[in-house]
C-alpha cells in the first residue's frame, strides 16, 4: 500500500474500533492509541522523506500515487507531499494526539466524541496529503462539517450559534471555493478531454490573466475566511470560545492553516498573474486582521477570546506573509503556520485546563494561580513568550522571517503595510504579559475557591509534548526552514 | 417492454390474490407483494434487448432501462417502509391490494413515459402515471386532508395535461408529426412551436414542480400518506426530470438560446424559492416537500450545457436523490407511524433512544446538502462541474450559495436530533424488519455510490448529449 494511504487508514480503523468499545477507558485508550501510532507513522514519514530527498530525489512531490475515480470527469485521486504539507502533517499529527490527552476525562457521550475528533483529524490529514482539487474540496467540507456537531454538542456557552455561525460561514466561502477550482479545472486545458483537477497539471496549463483575475478572488477568500481573513473572520472568536477544549486546539491549531496551505498552494501557485496584480487588496486585509486581531484581544476579559483574537492576528500574519511572495517571508508564512498551530494548541490547552480548576475563563475573577498549580502556570508563560515573539522559541523565528521578507520589498506601500504589521507585536506583548500578571502573579483571589491541584499526568504529557516542539523549532530552525526553502522553489518561480 | 409487462403482472396477481383473502387474512398480502415486487425488481436487471417497437412510439436504450431499475429499486423500498404502516392502521382502508396496485399501475405509466418515443405515448404515460396517484393521495379516505390533498392534486394535473395537451397539438399542427424523431428535424424558430415548447414545458414542470408550478407540491405532500409523499416527490420527480431531459436533447435542442434561457430562470428560481419556503418549515413532511423542490432546481445544470456528461451527472444525481430522498422519508414514516409525531420539535433528543434511526437521518440529509463524504457531494458536484464546463460559473455560483442555505435547514434537523434535549424525548421505536431492511438500502445506497466511480463511468457510456 502506498505509505501515504495510512495516514487514512489508521484513523479510519480507529473509528471503526471505536464504534466497537463499551465503556470509556476503552474509547480514550484505543483513540488515544490509534493517534499516537499516526504521530509516530507521520514521524517515519518525515525520514522516508528526508532519505528521499537526500537519495537525490528532486521531483517536487514525492510519494506519488494516482487512483483513477471518476474517469469521465479525468478524477484522480493524487497523493502527494513536500515539506509544507509533511511539516503540516506532523503538526496536524501532534496537535490531535494532544487533543485526545487533554479530552482523557470527557464525561459526555465520550464515544461521539472520540469518533467526530478522529473524523476531522482524517479530514484534514487527507486535506494536506492529496494534490489534486477534487479530493481537497472533499476533505476540506469533511473536516469542517464535524465541527458543528462537536461544538454543538459539547461545547459551552453560547455554543448552537457559534456552532452554525461558523459551519455556515465556513461552508459559504467554500462555495465560493468550489466555483474557483471549478474554474481551474475548466481552463487547466485547452483540449476539453484533457481537463484535470491536479494541481501539477494547472500549474503547467498557462491560464489567460483575465480568467485569472476572476477566479483569484475567489479561490483567496474561499480559503482566506478559514484563514479567518478580514471582515470574514467573525466566526472564529465565537466558535473558538464555544468549542471544548480539544476541538478548539484543533481548530485553532489545524483547521486555520488548512485556509493558509490553501492560499498558498492553490491560489498563489496556480493563479500567479493575478495574485500578483491583487495582492494589494488583500495585504491591507490582512494588516487590518493583524492589527484588529490584536487590538481586539487587549478588550477582551474571556480567555478564550483573548486567545481567539489572537489567532486572528497571528493568521492575518500568515496570509500577509503568503501575498508578500518572496522566499524569505513564504518561508515565514510556513513557519508562522506550524509555530502559531503550536501555541494556539499549547493556549487553548491550557486554558481548558485552568477552566476546569477554576470554574471561570474571566481574568477579572482570577489571580495568583502560580501558587497552586506551578506547572500550568509555567506552561502558560511559555506559551506566552512564544506568542509575543521571545528568541529561542517558535514565534520568533516564523516573525522575524515573516517581516524580514516583506521589508524587502523597495515600495512604500508595502513597507508601510510592513510597519504598521509590526506594530503588532508590541500590542502583543501588551496583552500576553497583561494576561500574564493577572493570571498568574499577584495576590491569590481567595474570594473563589479554586479546585486545587496541578496538572494531571495526561495533561503534563500533552503539555511537554507541545513545548517540546516549540522549543525544537525556536533553537534550530535551519533543519525545518532548509528543506521548505527547497519546496518552495516552484511556488516562487511562478511568482517572479 | 418487459418492465412494464412484468409490472402489468405483479399488479394484476396482487389484485387477484386480494380477491381471495377475506377481512381476517387481508394483512398477508403485504409479504406477498413485496416478494413479487423484489422478484420483479430483480428480473429487471437480466440482460434485455433495446430497440423500437410500434414505429418508433415506444423505444428503450440502456440509460432508459437503467433508470426503469432505479425507480423499480425506489418503489421496493418504498414498499417496505409503508408494510408496518399498512398493517396498524388496516382499518382504515377496504384492502391492501389495492395499494400495491395502484403504485405498480402508476409506475408502469412512468415506465412507458421515460420510452415514449412519440407525444402519444408520452401523454398516455402522464396520464397513466398521475391519475393513481391522486387516487393514492386520497386513499386515507377517513382524513380530511387527504381527501383535500387528493382533489387539489387531481385538479392541478388535469390543468397540467390540458396545457400539455395544447402543447402538442401546436406541435403537431406546426410540424405534422408527433414522434420526436420527426418533429425535431421540422422544429425550428417558429414562434408557435417555441410557444409549444413553453406550453410542454409547463406541463412536465408541473411534475417535478418546479418554480412556479410548485403551488400543489406542499399541501398535498402534507396531506398525502408519507409513503404516498415519498412516491410522489422521489419516483414521480424523477421519471418526470428524465423525460424532460430526453425532450430537450431529442426534440428540442434546435432552439438553445430560448431553452438555456428558460432553464436558468427556472433554475434559480426553484432553488432560492424552494430553500426560503423550507427554512421555515415545521412540519417534517412539508419541510422535505420544500427541500425536493430546491433539489430540483440543482438538476438543470447538469441540462443547461446540453452535453453528454450533463446528462450523465442528472442521472447520477437522480440514483442518490432516490437513495437519500427515501432514507429521510423512511425515517419521518417511521416516527410517525409508531408516535403520530411528524414536528421537528417532536425530533429533539431523538438521538438518546433511537441513535440508529438519527444516523441513518443524518445520512441522508448530508447527502441531500451534499456533504462528502456521503453520495449527494458527488452528485451535486458533477451537475456543477458540467455547468462550469460549459462556462456557466454565475449560476454554479447562485447554486452553491443555496446549497450552504439548504445546509442551515438540514442542519436544524441535526441538531434537533442531536444537540436539543427535551424532557420526554421520542421512546425507542422497535421497527419491524421491513422497515429497517429499507433504512439499510438506503444507508448501504448512500455511502457506496460515491466511491464507486465506475458507477458514474458506466451511466456516461450509455447517454447522449444533444445532437
Amino acid at each position: 500500500m502506498n505509505s501515504l494511504l495510512w495516514l487514512l487508514a489508521i484513523p479510519l480503523v480507529t473509528v471503526f474500533v471505536l464504534m466497537f468499545c463499551n465503556d470509556r477507558r476503552q474509547y480514550r485508550l484505543s483513540a488515544a492509541f490509534g493517534m499516537g501510532l499516526q504521530l509516530i507513522y507521520s514521524f517515519y514519514l518525515v525520514f522516508r522523506y528526508t532519505a528521499e530527498r537526500s537519495s537525490g530525489n528532486t521531483e517536487q512531490m514525492v510519494f506519488m500515487h494516482e487512483y483513477r475515480w471518476f474517469e469521465s470527469f479525468n478524477i484522480i485521486f493524487t497523493t502527494g507531499i513536500d515539506a509544507i504539507s509533511l511539516s503540516l502533517i506532523v503538526l496536524t499529527a501532534i496537535v490531535t494526539f494532544t487533543g485526545i490527552l487533554v479530552s482523557w476525562n470527557t464525561e459526555k457521550l465520550p464515544k461521539e466524541f472520540f469518533i467526530s475528533l478522529i473524523v476531522l483529524a482524517t479530514g484534514v490529514f487527507g486535506f494536506f496529503m492529496t494534490i489534486d482539487l477534487f479530493t481537497m474540496f472533499l476533505f476540506y467540507e469533511l473536516a469542517v462539517i464535524p465541527m458543528y456537531i462537536l461544538i454543538g454538542i459539547w461545547g459551552s456557552g453560547k455554543k448552537e450559534y457559534a456552532a452554525m455561525k461558523l459551519t455556515l460561514m465556513l461552508m459559504g466561502a467554500s462555495a465560493l471555493l468550489l466555483v474557483g477550482i471549478l474554474g481551474l479545472y475548466t481552463f487547466s486545458s485547452p483540449d476539453a478531454n484533457l481537463l484535470s483537477f491536479n494541481i501539477l497539471d494547472i500549474a503547467n496549463a498557462n491560464i489567460p490573466v483575465d480568467t485569472q483575475r476572476f477566479f483569484f478572488p475567489m479561490v483567496f477568500i474561499g480559503f482566506g475566511v478559514l484563514g479567518a481573513l478580514f471582515p470574514l473572520h467573525t466566526w472564529s472568536p465565537d466558535g473558538h470560545s464555544s468549542a471544548p477544549t480539544a476541538v478548539s486546539m484543533l481548530h485553532a491549531g489545524v483547521l486555520m492553516k488548512m485556509g493558509g496551505y490553501g492560499c498558498l498552494r492553490v491560489a498563489m501557485y496556480l493563479l500567479p498573474e493575478a495574485a500578483k496584480e491583487l495582492a494589494w487588496i488583500f495585504i491591507i486585509l490582512t494588516t487590518i486582521s493583524i492589527v484588529y486581531g490584536a487590538f481586539g484581544a487587549i478588550a477582551q476579559k474571556d480567555l478564550k477570546y483573548i486567545n481567539a483574537y489572537s489567532s486572528v492576528s497571528h493568521c492575518g500574519l500568515v496570509l500577509f506573509a503568503i501575498l508578500m511572495m518572496n522566499q524569505t517571508a513564504l518561508n515565514g508564512s510556513v513557519l508562522q503556520m506550524i509555530s502559531h498551530g503550536l501555541m494556539t494548541a499549547l493556549f487553548f490547552a491550557l486554558i481548558g485546563m485552568i477552566y476546569e480548576r477554576t470554574h471561570t475563563r474571566d481574568i477579572r475573577l482570577m489571580g495568583g494561580l502560580m501558587k497552586i498549580m506551578p506547572f500550568l502556570g509555567v506552561c502558560y508563560m511559555i506559551a506566552g513568550f512564544a506568542s509575543l515573539g521571545l528568541p529561542g522559541l517558535s514565534g520568533f523565528v516564523a516573525e522575524i522571517n515573516v517581516f524580514v521578507g516583506a521589508f524587502m520589498h523597495p515600495d512604500s506601500f508595502h513597507r508601510v503595510a510592513t510597519v504598521i504589521a509590526v506594530s503588532s507585536i508590541v500590542i502583543t506583548a501588551v496583552y500576553i504579559l497583561r494576561v500574564v500578571g493577572k493570571l498568574l502573579l499577584g495576590p491569590l483571589d481567595e474570594e473563589h475557591a479554586y479546585e486545587t491541584g496541578d496538572a494531571r499526568w495526561n495533561e503534563r504529557w500533552a503539555n511537554v509534548i507541545l513545548i517540546v516542539s516549540i522549543a525544537a523549532i525556536g533553537i534550530a530552525p535551519f533543519w525545518l526552514s532548509d528543506a521548505l526553502i527547497k519546496s518552495l522553489q516552484p511556488i516562487i518561480q511562478k511568482l517572479q | 417492454m418487459r418492465h412494464e409487462l412484468m409490472l402489468v403482472a405483479v399488479g394484476v396477481i396482487v389484485l387477484i390474490m386480494d380477491l381471495m383473502t377475506s377481512a381476517e387474512t387481508k394483512h398477508r398480502i403485504i409479504p406477498v407483494a413485496i416478494v413479487l415486487f423484489l422478484v420483479n425488481t430483480i428480473i429487471g436487471f437480466l440482460p434485455i434487448e433495446t430497440g423500437k417497437i410500434f414505429g418508433g412510439m415506444y423505444n428503450t436504450d440502456d440509460i432508459t432501462i437503467l433508470m426503469k431499475n432505479a425507480m423499480n429499486i425506489g418503489v421496493f423500498i418504498i414498499f417496505l417502509q409503508s408494510a408496518e404502516w399498512l398493517r396498524r392502521h388496516e382499518d382504515r382502508f377496504n384492502s391492501h391490494g389495492a395499494y400495491f396496485f395502484i403504485i405498480v399501475a402508476s409506475l408502469a405509466g412512468m415506465d412507458y413515459l421515460i420510452s415514449s418515443g412519440d407525444f402519444l405515448m408520452f401523454f398516455i404515460g402522464t396520464e397513466l402515471a398521475t391519475i393513481p396517484i391522486a387516487a393514492l393521495v386520497a386513499i386515507e379516505k377517513a382524513r380530511s386532508k387527504s381527501a383535500e390533498a387528493g382533489v387539489k392534486l387531481i385538479l392541478s394535473a388535469a390543468l397540467s395535461s390540458g396545457i400539455t395537451l395544447f402543447g402538442i397539438s401546436l406541435i403537431y399542427g406546426t410540424t405534422g408529426s408527433i414522434y420526436f424523431a420527426e418533429v425535431s428535424k421540422a422544429f425550428g424558430n417558429n414562434s408557435l412551436q417555441i410557444l409549444a415548447f413553453i406550453f410542454i414545458f409547463a406541463g412536465v414542470a408541473f411534475k417535478i414542480s418546479i418554480v412556479p408550478f410548485h403551488l400543489w407540491t406542499a399541501d398535498v405532500y402534507e396531506g398525502a400518506p408519507i409513503s404516498i409523499t415519498s412516491y410522489l416527490s422521489v419516483i414521480s420527480k424523477a421519471s418526470a426530470i428524465f423525460i424532460l431531459v430526453i425532450l430537450l436533447y431529442k426534440v428540442f435542442y434546435a432552439i438553445p438560446d430560448i431553452r438555456n434561457n428558460i432553464l436558468y430562470a427556472t433554475s434559480v428560481l426553484t432553488m432560492t424559492i424552494g430553500n426560503l419556503f423550507a427554512i421555515r418549515q415545521q412540519n417534517m413532511k412539508r419541510f422535505l416537500a420544500f427541500s425536493s423542490i430546491a433539489q430540483a432546481g440543482f438538476v438543470f445544470l447538469g441540462i443547461i450545457g446540453g452535453t453528454q456528461i450533463g446528462f450523465a451527472a442528472v442521472v447520477y444525481f437522480l440514483l442518490i436523490y432516490v437513495f437519500s430522498n427515501l432514507g429521510a422519508f423512511g425515517v419521518v414514516a417511521a416516527i410517525s407511524c409508531a408516535t403520530g409525531k411528524e414536528n421537528m420539535d417532536d425530533y429533539n433528543g431523538l438521538y438518546k433512544n433511537n441513535p440508529k434511526m438519527s444516523l441513518v437521518m443524518m445520512l441522508s440529509l448530508f447527502s441531500l446538502a451534499g456533504i462528502p463524504p456521503v453520495a449527494g457531494f458527488f452528485g451535486k458536484f458533477f451537475l456543477f462541474t458540467s455547468a462550469a464546463k460549459e462556462g456557466y460559473f454565475i449560476l454554479v455560483l447562485i447554486a452553491v450559495v443555496n446549497v450552504t442555505i439548504s445546509l442551515y435547514y438540514y442542519l436544524l434537523v441535526i441538531k434537533a436530533m442531536f444537540i436539543n434535549e427535551q424532557e420526554n424525548p421520542i421512546e425507542r421505536i422497535d421497527n419491524d424488519i421491513y422497515t429497517k431492511l429499507g433504512l439499510a438500502i438506503c444507508a448501504a445506497g448512500i455511502l457506496a455510490i460515491g466511491f464507486f466511480g465506475s458507477i458514474f463511468d458506466f451511466i456516461n457510456s450509455k447517454t447522449f448529449g444533444a445532437m
